[in-house]
């Protein structure tokens, strides 16, 4: 009898004011026990609608029955047949609007906490003494990978394990783009991303750091030096300003800025050179993922008080439920339907002060969502000596200008079609770069495409 | 691991390091910096590029200990390795078609204001340059800028070439009937603040090269952002050149000072580390 429970078996979290003073794994995984009893609740459909929530199409109900079965090795290696990166998407994939949306025990009641039996199954295998990893046979091909975000090391993953000799050229110092600078600590303990990276490497995947291509090499030198295709997995790393007066103030930060020192260079941490503003009074502005990873970061640097501005309502707000409920139980506060509209500095440059209108919401707009209109004379000032902007980022120009014919269309977004091939031959490009600011596991998902493309396209060469 | 195959001591202040790096060797132009990690603990920090070799692929640096990496910087010696070590980045300078240039240089800004210089001379630009110092004991590139132009030396205190301020030289030269196409300035916030206000008057074209604070350098997190015009510009992939009399320079020297406090705390960190290794 499968387990018919309404409701999820509930994951043990660390305490909301525990943990808002340090920067250790919130969620802290199930147990064997839990884990068997939730993938009880999975009632293995036919049809299995989870698996076409999954954009990379993990055999879901296969994965699940393995657990219960008490065959944990056997989960996890249904899980990497489909993810490079299991232990990763099972803490950030946003499941609700995924494959758990898709679950038909979410029709009435919870649906199977798909995500957190994906991290059991990965954090188990990995905890485990490493096993050797089998070498591919080599076809001789050589594929070169710019970024070592999620879309160009599942790229690089699926090409090496189909033979190919790939290297991957990333800019900063660390491979593993957002999954290092931009999610925190206690959201993706960083030791699950070096494994993963580690695990690459023994795959002969060849990682190259300090590595700026557009000014070091270009996509032309790439293929002079024997390269025979080209992944661009760049992400979209510029972040955005709202252009306002006063955001040139010191203590305004880009989200990227901030969580780049907090998480790349461990500004957080005591004996570290990177420094970091140690304010009192902070704002994010800005209602997605990033705004409340930044917000959560700021409160754990010791900031007394911590508001999340955003122009919309809680409805709204694009970023997960559970992070927005964590961030609500780490004592964040949230001024909605709220929209700065200048900053204000003292005589010393610092910022002081945010001056905020109140907003409605009016008829919805292109998105589909309610459209926020400013209410008329309901300007007010926040006092505030730190300022976090997390409203979008965008794709970094320097490989497309450095590259002649490589289309991108008006927001600076490479132009691609569905396997990732861009307007010159043998380049491809995948994830962020693409599609603008998205997740994890569809940039995921577009890097494996494209390694599918690469290798047809190579292999009928 | 980026080798160091050279360092040199300029003055008691500024060191000079070859470093081993034959891709960046390969593209470097002057005008565009490196950024560097020291350790593991380390942080980031922008360097320009004060020369290349392709054929033996490497970059020199010059910098001013000024604090606590680049004090720890300063530590390492010939054989040893800095641990990252990424470039060429930024835009180079325009040294292209120009028939009478002012070089003027601050201090460690000479390091960066010798090879425009250089490369200036090269192309066969007349080259004036004009380098101001605190003191005679931190003068550096003497010699070298006097192979490439009609050169100018300055100190704050007079203990060697002249007492003054380089604006004094430069209005002086102008006065005198000089023709500048341009003014390349490069050295403190300050100095360049006063170059482009006294070109201004004159009217003659003023290019800086600015030193915001920086963390990845490649555009993605606007740390280095200044107001350029009405437009606000990131140093690291838009400059580090802009027109001078465009800059806000008041904001920047503000948003140098960000981290000023910190600073102080990490050189007196360093200064205690120093006293119990002794």
């Amino acid at each position: 009898m499968p387990n018919m429970s309404l409701e999820k078996v509930a994951m043990p979290v660390q305490d909301g004011m525990v943990r808002s003073q340090n920067f250790e794994e919130v969620t802290l995984g199930y147990n064997e026990a839990m884990a068997k009893e939730e993938a009880e609740r999975c009632l293995h459909c036919i049809n299995k609608p989870c698996v076409a929530g999954c954009p990379v199409g993990i055999d879901i109900p296969t994965f699940i029955e393995q657990i219960k079965e008490g065959d944990m090795e056997g989960a996890y290696h249904t899980l990497k047949l489909s993810s490079s990166l299991p232990a990763v998407c099972g803490r950030v994939c946003p499941q609700e609007s995924q494959c758990e949306q898709k679950c038909v025990r979410g029709i009435k009641g919870e649906a199977v906490a798909i995500g957190r039996l994906e991290r059991f199954a990965a954090d188990t295998h990995m905890a485990k003494a490493v096993e050797a990893i089998k070498q591919p046979v080599k076809n001789g091909h050589k594929v070169a990978v710019i970024g070592a975000g999620p879309a160009g090391l599942t790229c690089a993953g699926d090409l090496a394990n189909a033979g190919y000799e790939v290297t991957i050229y990333e800019a900063l110092h660390e491979a593993g783009g957002v999954l290092v600078y931009g999610i925190p600590q206690f959201r993706l303990p960083k030791e699950i991303v070096h494994q993963e990276i580690d695990n690459l490497k023994k795959l002969g995947v060849d990682i190259e750091t300090n590595m700026v291509i557009g000014r070091v090499l270009t996509i032309e030198e790439l293929f002079e030096m024997g390269f025979e295709a080209v992944f661009i997995g760049t992400g979209a790393g510029l972040p955005n300003f709202m252009k306002m007066p006063g955001e040139n103030l010191k203590g305004v930060y880009s989200a990227n800025e901030f969580l780049t020192r907090i998480n790349l260079m461990k500004a957080y941490e005591e004996g570290v050179d990177t420094p970091i503003q140690h304010a009192k009074k902070a704002v994010i502005v800005g209602g997605g993922n990033v705004a409340m990873d930044a917000a959560r970061c700021a409160k754990r640097l010791g900031v007394e008080e911590v508001s999340i501005v955003y122009r919309r309502s809680l409805e709204e707000l694009p970023a997960r439920k559970e992070e927005v409920e964590h961030a609500m139980e780490e004592g964040i506060k949230f001024e909605l339907l709220t929209n700065p509209i200048q900053v204000l500095g003292d005589e010393q440059g610092w910022v002081k002060g945010m001056e905020c209108v109140r907003m409605e919401l009016g008829e919805p707009d292109a998105s589909g969502r309610r459209r926020p209109i400013a209410v008329e004379g309901s300007n007010f000032i926040m006092d505030i000596d730190c300022m976090i902007m997390a409203i979008g980022t965008s794709p970094n120009p320097l490989i497309r200008s450095t590259t002649q014919g490589l289309e991108a269309n008006q927001h600076g977004c490479i132009v691609a079609d569905e396997n990732g091939l861009t307007s010159l031959p043998g380049v491809y490009a995948g994830g962020d770069a693409v599609t603008g600011a998205a997740t994890v596991i569809l940039a995921m998902g577009a890097g494996k495409k494209a390694a599918h493309a690469i290798d047809a396209y190579l292999m009928k060469k | 691991m980026y080798l160091i195959t050279k360092k040199e001591v300029l003055n008691p202040t500024v060191t000079k390091m070859v470093v081993q790096a034959p891709f960046i060797a390969k593209k470097a132009q002057p005008g565009q910096f490196i950024i560097l990690r020291v350790q593991e603990q380390g942080e980031r920090i922008p360097l320009t590029i004060a020369d290349y070799d392709r054929e033996e692929g490497t970059i020199t640096i010059i910098f001013q200990i000024v604090g606590r990496t680049t004090k720890l910087l300063n530590m390492l010696n010939e054989g040893d390795s800095i641990l990252d070590f990424v470039g060429p980045l930024g835009k180079p300078t325009d040294i292209k078609n120009k028939k009478h240039v002012c070089v003027v240089g601050g201090g460690v800004g000479c390091a960066i204001a010798y090879p425009v210089a250089k490369g200036l001379h090269e192309q066969g630009a007349k080259v004036t340059a004009i380098a101001g110092f605190r003191s005679q004991d931190l003068v550096i590139l003497e010699k070298e800028f006097q192979q490439v132009s009609d050169f100018h030396l300055i100190s704050d205190d007079g203990s060697t070439g002249r007492k003054g301020l380089v604006t004094d030289v430069l209005k002086e030269l102008i006065e005198a009937g000089e023709k500048f196409d341009e003014v390349i300035a490069i050295g403190p916030l300050i100095m360049m603040k006063f170059v482009c206000m006294l070109t201004k008057e004159y009217n003659i074209k003023t290019m800086v090269s600015m030193n915001p604070i920086m963390i990845d350098g490649t555009g993605m997190c606007g740390g280095c952002r200044l107001k350029v015009g009405d437009e606000t510009k990131f140093a690291c992939v838009d400059g580090p050149d802009f027109d001078g009399h465009l800059v806000d320079f008041d904001e920047a020297i503000s948003r140098s000072r960000t981290y000023a406090d910190f600073e102080a705390q990490e050189r007196e960190r360093e200064c205690h580390l120093l006293k119990e290794g002794a």
